[in-house]
């Protein structure tokens, strides 16, 4: 009698545990779907913010030296994959140091077409704080579910590599930046 | 002759390309030109009366690293104004590729203009894309000068056509004479290093080794040396008993610099490659500090293959302290090759290279009339 009892709680208890490793499997499966759906947005914002960049340096509406300094950080930033949350941060620190001359935009949009692209640049810059906000988000998340004994113990996220925060300095606004560039190697004359 | 100036890095900041502007400024007023000078500067800086601001420059991430540059409405404006009140004959930018000052020089003005490049910048991908910028402003100068070989072959390749070249100047008479620093150069001698101390290229780490060697001999010799970069990281590399006679002076002022090159008894310029041209060692010479050098192309050149200065083979420890020790032990010899060296500066003195730079406006001069603003 007692045996019966003890191969049904077994029973019971080995096809909870399945279900449950299951769900867990399912749910670690569902945020890597979002993570990479997440990085496929990432990236994407991160092309066309380097692409309108590079669109308003070779407009003629600025500066030969403003279009050059722009021009390359775009181009680092795009063909940068080693090194790129240090690119796309230095393509914010070019746009940034460039938006915020005083009067920059009053000054540009008096020529034709330079509203369009500013706004469109603004819009990019903006979709690439949101992008990364979102991607930072699963990966936080996945990260914390792979963490959980069950999810190591049998391996549940299988060949998939481990997800990395993608960490930039992606804010136009000039708001407390003041160390940001300080903090950097100055090696302008040598 | 009217001369304009534009020098694209910071005037406050000290580098290359701006001693190099004011050298050349200096020697071309003491010749009895009239010349104006335009750099980024704050406007409540206290600038020499030859020099106009254009504004602050910004620091801003360009090329790997981040440039204290100018640029923009502001630039554009103050250049535009400087260029109109100047009526220069003679429009003379530095390092025109660089996105500031010079580069919207050119692309603003019309005229007789000369561009001198200073580095010797890798041809990237990213100047591609910038490219047709640059050429529409590039295409304008009818007269180029490079300072050394490796800069002349960067505009080869990036633009075409040619450079004359024109090595940079010293003015010899500032470092004449200077007071040594206070204790130097003591009884057991003193060994002497200018330069970066983390950048490997400038050799210190060969120094160092070197210095080892000796000090194991010479229980009074001590090494100065004056640079940027990590005290800590330099004293690891000394054997602890030696460190007390390393002194460290870090980034010192101009003025510190003449000091220093005047409290040594050799100056060691150890360099391992990538020098275009030995300013560092023009400087020593000029200070009358006899100098042991690596075996470099540039370094031969500058100490006329041994005459002016002895050198080692580059990168060998044990041969610098040979070399050093010879030195050391001679004063003769010292006393002979300072004596070669004060012969051999003087054709690196601005009043000599700033003549071979006028005979470059008096080659574009006559074509193309007065300097104009056309944008």
């Amino acid at each position: 009698m007692t045996a019966i009892i003890l191969i049904i709680v077994l029973v019971a208890v080995l096809a909870l545990s399945g279900v449950y490793t299951s769900w867990r499997a399912g749910r670690l499966d569902r945020l890597h779907a979002r993570l990479e759906a997440a990085s496929f947005a990432l990236d994407a914002a991160l092309l066309r913010r380097s692409a309108v960049a590079l669109e308003l340096a070779s407009s003629g509406v600025l500066d030969p030296a403003t279009s050059v300094l722009l021009a390359s950080a775009a181009h680092d930033a795009r063909s940068a994959p080693a090194g790129r949350e240090m690119a796309e941060s230095d393509l914010t620190r070019a746009l940034r140091a460039v938006f915020g001359q005083p009067g920059f935009r009053e000054l540009l949009v008096a020529q034709d077409g330079a509203e369009e692209l500013l706004s469109e640049l603004e819009g990019a810059a903006h979709q690439v704080f949101l992008a990364r906000k979102f991607y930072n988000d699963a990966v936080a998340a996945t990260q914390q579910a792979r963490r959980r004994w069950l999810a190591r113990a049998l391996r549940l996220a299988g060949t998939a590599p481990n997800p990395e925060f993608f960490e930039i300095d992606d804010s136009l606004v000039p708001a407390g930046v003041a160390g940001s560039l300080a903090d950097m190697p100055h090696l302008t004359d040598r | 002759m009217r001369i304009g100036i534009v020098c694209p890095y910071d005037w406050e900041v000290p580098g290359g390309v701006r001693e190099h502007v004011s050298g050349l400024a200096e020697a071309l007023l003491e010749f009895g030109h009239e010349v104006s000078v335009i750099a980024p500067a704050d406007d409540d800086a206290v600038l020499p009366s030859y020099v106009v601001s254009a504004g602050r420059a910004v620091p801003v991430p360009y090329n790997g690293s981040v440039a204290r540059l100018a640029f923009g409405f502001m630039a554009v404006a103050r250049v535009r104004r400087w260029l109109k009140d100047g009526d220069f004959d003679v429009l003379h930018v530095h390092e025109p590729a660089a996105p500031s000052l010079s580069l919207i020089a050119c692309w603003a003005a019309d005229g007789p203009i000369v561009a001198t490049l200073h580095a010797a910048i890798p041809r990237s991908r990213a100047l591609y894309a910038a490219q047709p910028i640059l050429n529409s402003a590039l295409e304008k100068i009818s007269g180029r000068i490079a300072v050394a070989e490796a800069a002349r072959s960067t505009l080869v390749a990036h633009l075409g056509g040619d450079a004359v070249l024109i090595p940079n100047g010293v003015n010899v008479r500032r470092y004449e004479k200077a007071e040594p620093l206070p204790g130097f150069p003591g009884q057991g001698g003193t060994i002497g290093f200018l330069g970066r101390m983390d950048e490997p290229r400038k050799g210190l780490h060969v120094l160092l080794a070197g210095f080892a060697l000796l000090a194991a001999q010479r229980p009074d010799l001590r090494l100065l040396i004056a640079g940027r970069g990590d005290a800590d990281e330099v004293l690891a590399q000394v054997p602890a008993a030696f460190r007390d006679r390393v002194v460290l002076l870090g980034l010192v002022s101009d003025e510190d610099r003449v000091r220093m090159l005047h409290s040594v008894d050799v100056f060691c310029a150890p360099n391992t490659g990538g020098e275009s041209f030995g300013m560092v060692l023009v400087e020593a010479m000029s200070s009358g500090a006899p100098v042991v050098a690596s075996d470099l192309d540039a370094f031969r050149q500058v100490l006329r293959g041994g005459e002016a200065g002895e050198l080692f083979e580059t990168g060998n420890p044990d041969d610098l302290a040979a070399a050093v020790a010879k030195l050391l032990d001679d004063p003769g010899l010292r006393a002979r090759l300072a004596a070669g060296a004060s012969v051999a500066v003087r054709d690196y003195d601005w009043s000599v290279i700033a003549r071979d730079v006028l005979r470059v406006y008096q080659a574009v001069l006559p074509a193309t009339g007065r300097v104009a603003v056309v944008r």
